[in-house]
């Protein structure tokens, strides 16, 4: 007990608080933001925060659905965090969860001979690899070529949508799916177990929050913190003798290896088929989620969370409100530019 | 495939629908270059281009005037390069997630007062688009008349931009003023001038010129507005930037490359060729990728690029 209280003693809360509260003010600011506009198009923003606070905390089942939300926002942050923190801005995170998914289904769909405990670390392979590939594109031609990574993931976003189209109107059909652009479903052995009776949380979450562990381990090893001298200097990287354009390279692949597990993640825990709307709006969630949680694996978590009531209860307020869902994306934007900006908005306090 | 179909006039067509894909892929690409030349690199054309497209519609609309919606889209555009001028030249912030943030927030503006505006509705709103403006004589020559002078006139305007922003950037004061603070900002500053007035100033025509290009999609080609209208497009027109090395007459060329990839494309799909459609529209995304890698390795940024600028003894 006493080497808790000692830990806890160690904790330095005003430097945690110097982090926590732009961060803290930037999303009150965006949902004051929101709010104003409701206002001004005549919508009540009081009722609708209402309907989106019960639509995400409402009950129990709500609660636990916004946990399951929380799933890939947390894994597609992290996934998102490193290759920021190397100075590489892959927006590529959706793309990246369509090909882990598609490569994960299809390694289910066929070998469904073979048994559940061989065939789910099977499917988590290639779910990462999938990922890992589709981001690893975007790896080489920025090390190798000088190609804008922004570009190159932006585009190669389109194309894994495109390709998933293709594949649930074709190859990939549900033969007897009536229609539906969908593959068929895995075998029912392989679903994910869930955590809750009567609820869709699953062990996918419990593989995000190994994740944030990971995370936590990996900025501590030699690799995170390679990743951070490149991500802080190209210049000084090559001046000690690292291999920026390879470091470049391994940054893209973990970081499209994790999107490619939440794809894996959504399919076997939440789907369990393809459909076309699998990784709808999640490149800019991850990218939001990540920086309002200060690209740190414990701010990602509460960052996560906080994104994942606002999609649930985004979701529930436009049943229920009749206010457009947009208004998430609207605040998505908001506090992206208020944290950037947080800095200079204090410093002009201050002064 | 039916190839009787591919005859001239088939050709005529699809040249013909490379320009018009072209035009607001210019517009956006010709405004990016002039920030761009200031030294700041605004990626968030995309979430811009939607809010023009937004607005160009909201303005046409309930004004019944498409000049007023042109107005109304380049204005538009023009506040968010305002925008994207606080976070870059006075908040000094990452240009790169500045203009992520412009285009997600954008994006979801956009969508937002479209859907408090009209609600759901079975029927979309519409408006008619600009006319084709056939001139007169010129359209008459064989072959090339069709293809050059049967389009409307924000076409036209979009084509004639090309040689005035040359003029612009590299026969004027200020275009010089522009080129400057982008490649030498300290000799700028030496000289009186002031930077950030002349990055502000840059960024926001090219906000407004991206403005035009969304605008353009629903009043020069569609006639409605949707979510997520531009479909990347503020994305290529930056990757035709850089394929252009920043000088106009080029991004022409790499405008059109892409508006021809886009009207094969279609064209393709009604001709039914024997491939999935969802495929041939992975085409012109796939194209921008192999052009900006074939371009970006001996590319010369301007030396001042996506650098915040200091003045002696601030920081």
């Amino acid at each position: 007990m006493t080497a808790i209280s000692e830990q806890i003693r160690h904790i330095k809360w005003r430097a945690i608080w110097r982090q926590v509260y732009p961060a803290a003010l930037s999303l009150i600011l965006a949902l004051v933001i929101g709010g104003l506009l409701l206002l001004v198009s005549g919508r009540d923003p009081i009722a609708a925060y209402q309907s989106l606070l019960s639509g995400a905390f409402g009950s129990s089942n709500r609660f636990t659905e916004t946990l399951v939300k929380m799933t890939p926002f947390l894994i597609l942050a992290i996934s998102v965090s490193i290759s920021f923190r190397c100075g590489i801005w892959n927006i590529g995170a959706e793309g990246q969860l369509i090909l882990g998914a598609v490569a994960s289904t299809w390694v289910a769909l066929s070998f469904s001979f073979l048994p559940p405990l061989i065939i789910l670390p099977l499917t988590m392979i290639a779910g990462i690899i999938g990922g890992a590939l589709w981001s690893g594109i975007a790896g080489v031609l920025k090390a190798y070529f000088n190609a804008n990574e922004v570009i190159t993931t932006s585009m190669l976003n389109f194309i894994a949508v495109y390709l998933l189209a293709f594949l649930v109107n074709g190859p990939l059909k549900d033969p007897e799916g009536f229609n539906f652009p969908q593959s068929a479903l895995i075998d029912s052995s392989f679903e994910l177990p869930r955590l809750l009776e009567g609820s869709r949380l699953n062990i996918a979450f419990i593989v995000a929050l190994i994740l944030v562990v990971a995370a936590i381990m990996y900025w501590r090893s030699t690799v995170g913190f390679r990743t951070e001298i490149v991500g802080a200097s190209r210049r000084v990287a090559r001046h000690i003798g690292l291999n920026v354009n390879w470091t470049i390279v391994l940054v893209t692949l973990i970081s499209g290896g994790l999107a490619g597990l939440a794809g894996w993640g959504e399919i076997f825990g939440l789907h369990f088929r393809l459909i076309e709307a699998i990784a709808i709006g999640m490149g800019s969630l991850a990218v939001v989620v990540a920086l309002l949680g200060e690209l740190h694996p414990i701010g990602m978590v509460v960052s996560a969370f906080l994104f994942a009531a606002l999609v649930v209860g985004g979701n529930a307020m436009e049943r229920s409100a009749g206010v457009p869902f947009a208004l998430v994306d609207v605040i998505q934007g908001v506090i992206i530019l208020l944290i950037l900006a947080r800095s200079y908005i204090f410093r002009a306090r201050a002064s | 495939m039916n190839t009787e179909l591919i005859t001239a006039s088939f050709i005529i067509g699809i040249l013909a629908a490379s320009i018009r894909l072209a035009t607001p892929l210019l517009m956006a690409a010709l405004g990016e270059i002039f920030t761009e030349r200031a030294g700041i690199l605004n990626l968030g054309v995309e979430g811009i281009m939607l809010m023009g497209a937004l607005s160009g519609f909201l303005g046409a609309f309930w004004t019944s005037n498409l000049w007023i919606g042109v107005a109304v889209g380049m204005l538009t555009g023009a506040l968010f390069g305002l925008l994207m001028g606080f976070m870059s030249i006075t908040a000094k912030t990452n240009q790169v997630v500045a203009g992520l943030g412009i285009t997600i927030f954008g994006s979801g503006l956009s969508t937002l007062l479209f859907r408090l505006t009209f609600g759901l509705r079975t029927t979309p709103p519409s408006l008619d688009i600009f006319p084709t403006l056939r001139i007169p004589l010129l359209s008459q020559i064989p072959g090339i008349g069709p293809v050059l002078f049967e389009h409307n006139i924000l076409v036209y305007l979009t084509l004639i931009l090309v040689p005035v922003s040359s003029f612009f950037l590299y026969r004027t004061r200020l275009g010089l003023a522009i080129r400057a603070v982008g490649e030498s900002p300290d000799a700028v500053d030496t000289r009186g001038l002031n930077v950030s007035l002349v990055r502000y100033l840059s960024v926001m025509i090219g906000g407004a010129l991206a403005g035009l290009g969304g605008s353009y999609l629903v009043l020069g080609s569609l006639g409605l507005f949707w979510t997520q209208m531009t479909a990347g497009r503020g994305f290529i027109a930056i990757a035709i930037v850089v394929f252009s090395k920043w000088d106009p007459a080029r991004a022409l060329l790499g405008a059109l490359v892409f508006g021809l990839a886009s009207a094969l494309q279609i064209s393709l799909q009604t001709l039914s060729v024997p491939i999935a459609s969802e495929l041939l529209l992975m085409l012109p995304y796939i194209i921008t990728i192999v052009v900006l890698v074939s371009v970006s390795r001996r590319a010369e940024f301007p030396s001042a690029f996506a650098v915040p600028y200091y003045r002696g003894g601030e920081k």
